[in-house]
């Protein structure tokens, strides 16, 4: 008899995970709601920036947003695997290729805040009062004299920070590549999102490039403080890009389109100043709106909603 | 799909050139697996006997805990041993963090309660005849116990290779304690997760194909070494 109890119990139990499962799968299908996939970067994910505005935005048109973040590398490949319609990422160089390859449309700015370069309050390498590449410059000679105290530590996963880094490695005048394959102990290239980088650099004590708002949430962790802010080559800029609906025709590109006009209107601008104020005292992000010269977005690139016929043009 | 036959294609090509990144992240991974189903092993089969051979109150107990233990999240191990071996966490003075050698700890956590289970599955396998049979014939209690461990021999062995699989497929430990520094503490599952990451789709499915041949020969040489091969 308790056999017999024990199985009966075990079927009841199976049932109801299989009937909760169920009921859950039919809440996500009732209304079928249009859908827009916006692929991003972490850096824009992690501050739930975005999850604030995706609420206004689906109230606003009745439509299923959904959001997958990642490196920038990532978060574009998954746009030309055509897996999303909207790509919201900040590598310039990167995002004017995935035009010109024919995956985007057009590239708007919205949004840009500044990298920082961050250590440890006691700045072994010296670097507080110096420009970004010189900064960079004086990490590379300490490190190279004296490794135990001094180390970097990198993205090394093209994200558009890692992109970055790059660029600034040339603009102290050294060849990125030559030290990515020296095999120096200063130069640490962790191949990790931002946050756990920025946990290994605390731990190491160590130099990194870093934006400002993934700092901002990962501060109170970390044993870091930045040290060089607001250089003008330290310019952070997010830009969106709709995905072409000529290569995967089944992409909503109007919805990405009213995603953009949203982002550059003056309700998605004031947000994105505003954001930030509240829990962290201070905004994470700047509107691109009036910047658009600081931060070398000219012309169609600006922040000007995209005509009304940008996806029907593209089609024909 | 593309990627997946492009993958295997770039498997073969990475594993005939013996790429040296490759060769390199791939040693380390079976170094750092095998160090750790190892020294599971040292800490698996006495704690594991010493549960199935006494009876003691709670015994039903310790070995539901055990159980539960098998689906311990790799990245929660990983966090828990990352607090205790960060510079500010009781273990950080032993400079273990961001070292293969703590990875191997973390990995040890992870597969040691699946390999004691285990263990003790394997043990109560043997049925009790065989014990008191080698006992009726005048064995030693120690004896006794040799003669049932030698009949569990291939249960054991099942437990070895699926702790060594988990410990050589996991990336929680391998990323939070490991940390994925490039030639250091990179091994094949963080740099797979890399790659992804990177959109290099094809690399990525090159490695996580080489990941899996690793495992197939891992398990035919342990059966061709048990005498079992191709049955």
């Amino acid at each position: 008899m308790k056999e017999i109890s024990h199985r009966t119990s075990a079927f009841a139990l199976i049932a109801a995970l299989l009937c909760t499962a169920a009921a859950a799968e039919d809440r996500a299908g009732e209304g079928e709601r249009e859908l827009l996939r916006i692929s991003t970067t972490t850096s824009l994910y992690d501050t739930l920036l975005l999850d604030e505005m995706e609420d206004i935005f689906e109230e606003m048109y009745d439509v299923d947003v959904r959001t997958v973040s990642g490196g920038t590398g990532i978060a574009i490949e998954r746009a030309v695997k055509g897996d999303a319609d909207l790509i919201l990422v900040h590598d310039a160089e990167r995002e004017r290729k995935f035009i010109e390859d024919g995956y985007g449309l057009s590239r708007t700015c919205f949004a840009y805040n500044y990298f920082i370069i961050v250590g440890p309050e006691d700045d072994p390498a010296g670097i507080t009062g110096l420009n970004a590449s010189d900064a960079m410059r004086a990490i590379m000679v300490h490190g190279m004299d004296n490794p135990g105290e001094v180390k970097f530590v990198s993205r090394g996963d093209d994200s558009g920070t890692h992109a970055r880094e790059k660029l600034l490695w040339n603009k102290a005048g050294f060849n990125y590549s030559e030290i990515s394959t020296s095999g120096a102990s200063w130069y640490v290239e962790a191949g990790q999102p931002m946050g756990q980088t920025l946990l290994m650099t605390s731990e190491m004590e160590a130099y990194t490039l870093c934006d400002t708002s993934t700092f901002a949430a990962f501060r109170s962790d970390l044993d870091l403080v930045p040290l060089i802010e607001s250089d003008e080559f330290l310019i952070n800029v997010y830009a969106a890009i709709p995905v072409s609906p000529t290569v995967y025709p089944e992409t909503n590109c109007e919805m990405a389109k009213n995603f953009i006009n949203f982002l550059v209107s003056d309700e998605g601008q004031d947000l994105i100043a505003e954001y930030g104020t509240e829990t962290i005292g201070k905004p994470l992000f700047n509107p691109a709106r009036g910047n658009c010269d600081i931060i070398g977005c000219s012309g169609d690139e600006g922040v000007i909603p995209l005509s009304d016929d940008v996806c029907s043009r593209a089609l024909a | 799909m593309d990627e997946i036959t492009a993958g295997l294609a770039k498997a073969v090509e990475l594993i005939l050139a013996l790429d040296p990144a490759v060769v390199e992240i791939t040693a380390r991974s079976l170094a750092i697996a095998i160090t750790s189903t190892t020294i599971a092993v040292g800490i698996a089969v006495p704690i594991g006997g010493l549960i199935h051979f006494h009876n003691f109150r709670g015994k039903r107990a310790v070995v539901n805990l055990i159980q539960t233990l098998y689906s311990l999240p790799t990245v929660t191990v990983g966090l828990v041993v990352f607090l205790l071996l960060s510079r500010s966490g009781p273990f950080g003075s032993l400079g273990l963090l961001f070292t293969p050698a703590g990875m191997v700890v973390g990995q040890t956590v992870l597969i040691s309660p699946i390999m004691i289970g285990l263990t003790i599955a394997a043990l109560s396998g043997v049925g009790p005849a065989v014990r008191d049979s080698a006992l009726s014939l005048g064995a030693s209690r120690f004896q006794a116990i040799q003669t049932i461990m030698g009949e569990a021999k291939a249960a054991m062995m099942a437990a070895v290779l699926l702790g060594f699989g988990r410990a050589l497929s996991e990336v929680g430990v391998a990323t939070m304690i490991g940390g994925n520094i490039r030639g250091h503490t990179r091994v094949l599952t963080t740099a797979i997760a890399l790659e992804t990451s990177r959109g290099e789709i094809e690399l990525s499915m090159a490695l996580g194909i080489i990941l899996v041949s690793i495992s197939l020969l891992v398990n035919l040489l342990v059966n061709r070494v048990q005498g079992n091969w191709w049955t």
